[in-house]
């Protein structure tokens, strides 16, 4: 005898649509599909309508024709006869750039006022918490602007490191002085530092699309060999320390797989500096880092660490005192308790949070509208978009590729975050 | 055996002060400021840097001159009292000009308008942060948004009153539909019904009811408005807009519908990937694209929707975090007792959810409030960067640098560490109720 | 939480009145107020003054159009835009008019779709540098670092200037004229450049004008006039012959003083016409017949315009040069009202 019944299976009625919870998500998403699909084809239709009315076409054509404006900081070759995505490829290199110094900088100095707001030297900690407050509290952009006032303003102007005929005859010094040996010249408009230069170099590695530099790919692919080496050498001597209990020495092995080769290779290309000099109205040669780029990089890195810090010592009261006493009793000393015991397991908790610091740096740069440093906003959002009239396009193709640099941000650190993970099993 | 007496105390000795360097401030220095060589340098670290700060800005802060018409009067003034080559602020330019940083071009006569919708926001707010006050208080929150718009705006009380009418309506078709349709039905209904009321009724009844009783105040555009009056104006519309939104969103985040997750998952990640100025460029490049041809409005009104829209990115992903927080149990016992998923989320879920999001809900506004600056790069006169432009383009303060914007930060620091302070006192409050 | 949807009606409310009728005439009419697009601040052409009121050369062509279609020559509403936002603005019909020294270019009268619909100003680009800095000429400038307005023909002059010359330069890009001599005073650039006449603008506020000098080569040729969207050939119409109408004053010698006098007495069948005594020039404009009467007395004829905002009486003292009349060997030159 079954007393199991199958549940009464009644017909479908239209009214089920709504008030029966199987179907009633698929009338949902089917509402929810339309009403989308309408709402995408109204922009789309306007966007149409409004081209037509102001006898606009939507094409990316314009990208490829010659751009004819400069740009002042090149990180690749760039001239006004170069095309627009070139202009727009310069923009992103120098967004990039601007993005990865400061979050380098962000996180070095964020740990460490993180770490010191939790020290026990009181006049410390109460520095690093007004440091804190104060940054975290004011608008990032006040803190470019005032940076580039305080750069632009306290700087002496590059005519006042001229030494001129009258000014030799009665020995008086000019108003200002190259800095660290006479090599590096800050003026109002940037700061010159000295380049690394080589005198018989090998010729540009010319590859389809992009063109590199191959002496810095040599000097690389050298120092990663050499790396590797080390590497190598210190593994064998653990081995050898495992088996027999005794490690052989290897500071000089590693020293010398390192330095040797690189600096042998250096010698070889004939590396030298090139520094600034004055020329009639600039220093010339060398790297001219520019005030708007230092502004921008390091106000967006001072703001965002206030940040980091406030992670970083939210991450490390996170860990529980057991941890630290654990290691005290264990006769590791503070700094190495914080950094063998208390960081790895902080650093769980840090990571999630200090990755969407990141973002919102990198997306910060494209304050760099206040300062007029060219990214990525100021080339293909700024003068292209300027120059050719092409809003749409322009300001389309801007949000997407800031949209894949965050997606590809976030996503390259959530793989770092599950390879940190704790493994619970 | 002689007589041995062995020697007893009988009484306490008095107990000896511990020695010098172990007892007062010279204590509390060793522990604290030079417990070790490491912090021995930190700490005169730090007094250096102290002391560097101190002796740059302390004169200049020192030599204030707080009364003159031009900069270089100012100069003139720190010159005479603190002799040749003396340099010091020159606070007269925010006593000249501080009803610009506070009101924008506002017309003078006005400026009750906004102080009094100013004050009027911390009586709305009120009853919705503290749950001791009287219930009644939060009819004034419902009408808040009308008055005040119609407070800075100016011009009929009849346009924002019809305006919150479109609200009546809402509610009227919703209850008359919800017990036969059901909540995303009826609430749909309840839209269309409130937009066809905007769309055709707005206008006539309005125009029908301003010449029945005609209320009006001196109606102020919008490219009047600046300063901190446009930061709050565009940080309060779209932190309290954006709220309804980012709880939608969330809710979408985590609905079992895959394609409502998929759409709210893109629009969050959209807007949380794209910087904020590129939004501001979108409000005053682009809409004219994504809008019926001819349609052209306030760019303060394109501001504040975009800039809704990406406050209701951040706040749904406050708002996910907060239901993330919930124990599973809550969700199985709203289950268990039979409520249908919006009364689960109204009664059980979202007061919950809301409460454990408000710290960083205020953290989002504080956000919000510092990005509303950057308003500055599409035209209109934010506190910082617009209005330091104006008051430096005028030929006597022509030159100043520090004083707007340390003037300026100040204000926002203020406003920004009190209601991070605020949102940690709740955090704290918030949290003996939890464990 | 009731905002988000209140500010739903405001903006469909603001949609549906945004929805405008055809022609760009109509609508001014409708609304009582004209919309020009102006300078944010360039002293002379464009600037508002203590009290926030526009004043200048751009601006009285804008007053003189108010007068001709409304009747009135306050009725304008002046919408400062930048060199980044100017033609935004006039694409998408937040102004009416713009007349902010805008270089008539080929790609921009046949590509962004607008029209160029007279020439009131004749310029070219130049230099300006520190007394101190010892140059005298723009072939000196050599590696200098030269401040720029960014969305501007003269970006690209620059570009073509240097290379032509096979010198190089670091440009420093700025947004408005303000912050370009604020960059400048800085010494954040060697050099200032722009069109020579915003150069003497420029130059004229300075507190240290003497100490400045504008080079000598002009780079480019910058016709400098009011444009409006393309296709409203009516409505760019009303702005040609508002601007004509002053040219032909100035050549006929009516000016706003001795206005009504001529209407009366004058015998010339041309000053007639443009007066509205006779014929309707007017209707065909859409306009009434003393449109050019009221154009005329807004600010004066071209050349008072001129005397009045940036001639030699001004602290910018600009001479007319191409800018005189063709009778007197200029290139302003009005076709025949008829």
């Amino acid at each position: 005898m079954a007393f199991v019944q199958e549940p009464p299976k009644d017909a479908f009625r239209l009214g089920m649509l709504i008030y029966d919870t199987r179907y009633r998500s698929i009338t949902i998403q089917v509402v929810v599909l339309v009403l989308f699909l309408l709402f995408l084809s109204w922009l789309v239709n306007n966007t149409i309508a409004n081209l037509a009315l102001k006898d606009r076409t939507f094409d990316f054509a314009f990208l490829f024709a010659r751009s004819g404006y400069d740009i002042n900081q090149t990180l690749v070759d760039y001239t006004n006869d170069s095309s627009h995505l070139r202009a727009a490829y310069i923009g992103l290199l120098n967004t990039l750039l601007s993005a990865l110094i400061g979050c380098a900088l962000a996180t070095v100095l964020g740990v460490t006022v993180g770490v010191l707001r939790l020290s026990r030297n009181w006049l410390i900690s109460r520095l690093m918490t007004v440091y804190v407050e104060i940054f975290r509290n004011v608008p990032v952009l006040l803190w470019i602007l005032l940076g580039a006032a305080i750069l632009s303003e306290a700087t002496p102007a590059p005519a006042d490191y001229r030494v001129t005929e009258a000014m030799q005859a009665a020995g008086e010094a000019p108003k200002a002085s190259m800095v660290l040996f006479d090599s590096v010249a800050i003026t109002t408009r940037g700061i010159n530092i000295p380049a690394p230069m080589v005198e018989h170099g090998l010729p540009r590695l010319e590859l389809p699309g992009i063109s590199l530099n191959s002496n810095l790919l040599v000097f690389f692919l050298v120092l990663g060999a050499g790396l590797y080496a080390d590497h190598r050498i210190r593994a064998h001597a653990r081995r050898v320390q495992e088996a027999t209990g005794l490690r052989p020495v290897t500071w000089w092995k590693s020293l010398a797989v390192i330095f040797v080769p690189t600096i042998g290779l250096l010698m070889l290309m004939g590396f030298h500096l090139d520094y600034p000099v004055l020329k009639k109205f600039n220093f010339t040669g060398g790297i001219e880092v520019l005030h708007s780029f230092t502004a921008l990089t390091f106000a967006l890195a001072v703001y965002t660490a206030a940040f980091i810090a406030e992670i970083v010592r939210a991450g490390i009261l996170a860990i529980s005192r057991g941890q630290s006493e654990a290691a005290f009793a264990l006769g590791l000393r503070p700094g190495r308790t914080m950094s063998l015991v208390i960081l790895p397991q902080a650093l769980r908790v840090i990571i999630p949070p200090l990755i969407s610091q990141y973002l919102n740096l990198t997306k910060n740069t494209s304050l760099a509208i206040a300062v007029s440093y060219m990214d990525l906003r100021g080339t293909l959002g700024g003068v292209t978009l300027n120059q050719t009239g092409k809003e749409l396009e322009c300001m389309l193709l801007m949000m997407g590729i800031y949209l894949t640099i965050s997606l590809t941000i976030s996503s390259l650190m959530n793989l770092f975050n599950r390879a940190v993970k704790l493994k619970e099993r | 055996m002689g007589e041995f007496t062995p020697f007893v105390r009988t009484e306490m000795l008095a107990p000896q002060a511990p020695p010098v360097s172990q007892r007062g401030a010279i204590r509390w220095l060793r522990e604290n400021l030079f417990s070790g060589p490491l912090n021995t340098v930190l700490t005169l670290l730090g007094l250096a840097a102290l002391l560097w700060v101190v002796s740059h800005l302390g004169p200049w802060l020192l030599h204030s001159v707080w009364n003159a018409n031009s900069l270089t009067e100012c100069r003139e003034i720190i010159a005479a009292t603190w002799g040749e080559g003396a340099s010091g602020a020159c606070w007269a330019m925010v006593r000249d000009r501080w009803h610009q940083y506070l009101f924008g071009f506002y017309p003078s006569p006005l400026y009750w308008r906004p102080t009094l919708a100013f004050a009027l926001l911390f009586v709305a707010i009120a009853p919705v942060l503290y749950s001791q006050l009287p219930r009644k208080l939060l009819l004034l929150t419902a009408v808040y948004p009308a008055l005040t718009f119609w407070l800075l705006w100016g011009g009929s009380i009849w346009v924002p009153v019809v305006a919150m009418m479109g609200f009546g309506v809402f509610a009227v078709v919703f209850r008359l539909a919800q017990p036969r349709f059901g909540v995303p039905v009826s609430a749909g209904l309840g839209a269309v019904a409130t937009s066809l009321w905007w769309m055709f009724a707005q206008a006539p009844v309005a125009a029908v009811l301003q010449s029945i009783a005609p209320v009006t105040l001196t109606s102020v555009d919008s490219d009047q408005f600046g300063g901190f009056l446009l930061s709050v104006v565009i940080g309060v519309t779209a932190i309290s807009a954006s709220l309804p939104m980012g709880i939608l969103l969330a809710l979408g985040r985590k609905s079992d519908m895959l394609l409502v997750r998929t759409l709210s998952v893109g629009f969050i990640e959209f807007i949380r990937g794209v910087p904020l100025i590129t939004l501001l460029f979108t409000a005053s490049l682009l809409l004219q694209y994504f809008l019926p041809p001819g349609s052209d409005f306030d760019i303060i009104l394109r501001v504040i929707i975009l800039v809704t829209f990406f406050a209701a990115a951040y706040i749904a992903e406050v708002i996910r975090g907060g239901l993330a927080a919930l124990p599973r149990g809550q969700y199985e016992a709203a289950d268990a007792l039979g409520l249908d998923y919006w009364q689960a989320q109204r009664l059980i879920i979202m007061p919950q959810a809301l409460k454990i999001s408000i710290p960083g809900i205020v953290s989002s506004f504080i956000g919000l409030f510092k990005d509303t600056t950057l308003v500055a790069f599409v035209g209109l006169n934010d506190p910082l960067k617009g209005i330091t432009q104006i008051v430096r383009a005028d030929i006597n303060w022509k030159g100043i640098y520090w004083e707007p914007y340390l003037f300026a930060g100040s204000i926002f620091f203020l406003i920004c560490f009190g209601m991070s302070r605020y949102s940690m006192w709740l955090e704290r409050k918030l949290k003996t109720d939890h464990r | 939480m009731k905002k988000s949807v209140f500010l739903g009606t405001l903006s469909a409310a603001a949609l549906l009145a945004g929805i405008a009728g055809a022609g760009t005439l109509d609508d001014v009419k409708a609304r009582g107020q004209l919309i020009c697009g102006t300078n944010v601040g360039l002293t002379g052409f464009g600037a508002p003054d203590a009290n926030g009121n526009y004043q200048g050369f751009d601006v009285a062509l804008c007053k003189a159009v108010a007068a001709a279609v409304l009747g009135d020559a306050s009725k304008v509403k002046f919408v400062p835009t930048t060199g980044e936002t100017r033609f935004t603005a006039l694409a998408s019909g937040e102004v009416d008019v713009l007349i902010r020294n805008s270089t008539w270019t080929f790609s921009r009268d046949v590509d962004l779709k607008f029209d160029f619909v007279a020439v009131n100003y004749y310029d070219g680009q130049g230099f300006m540098v520190k007394k101190d800095l010892g140059v005298s000429s723009a072939k000196e400038l050599d590696g200098a670092t030269i401040c720029i307005q960014t969305g501007t023909t003269t970006e690209l002059n620059l570009a073509d200037f240097f290379k032509a010359n096979n010198m190089t330069y670091t440009p420093v890009t700025i947004a408005d004229d303000a912050e370009g001599q604020r960059q400048y005073l800085a010494g954040a650039c060697d050099a200032y450049t722009t069109d020579a006449s915003g150069l003497a603008a420029s130059r004229a506020t300075m507190p240290d004008a003497d100490n400045h000098i504008i080079l000598p080569e002009i780079i480019s040729k910058e016709p400098l006039g009011p444009l409006v969207r393309h296709g409203d050939n009516q409505w760019g119409d009303v702005i040609r012959w508002t601007y004509y109408a002053l040219v032909a004053a100035e050549e006929y010698g009516v000016t706003s003083a001795n206005i009504e006098e001529m209407a009366n007495t004058t015998q010339n069948p041309e000053i007639k016409r443009l007066l509205g005594v006779e014929g309707d020039l007017g209707a065909m404009l859409g306009l009434d017949k003393d449109w050019g009467k009221r154009a005329i007395a807004a600010s004066g004829n071209y050349g008072e315009i001129f005397e009045a905002n940036i001639g030699s009486a001004t602290p910018i003292k600009l001479a007319r040069g191409l800018n005189a009349l063709w009778t007197q060997g200029g290139l302003q030159y009005a076709p025949p009202f008829r």
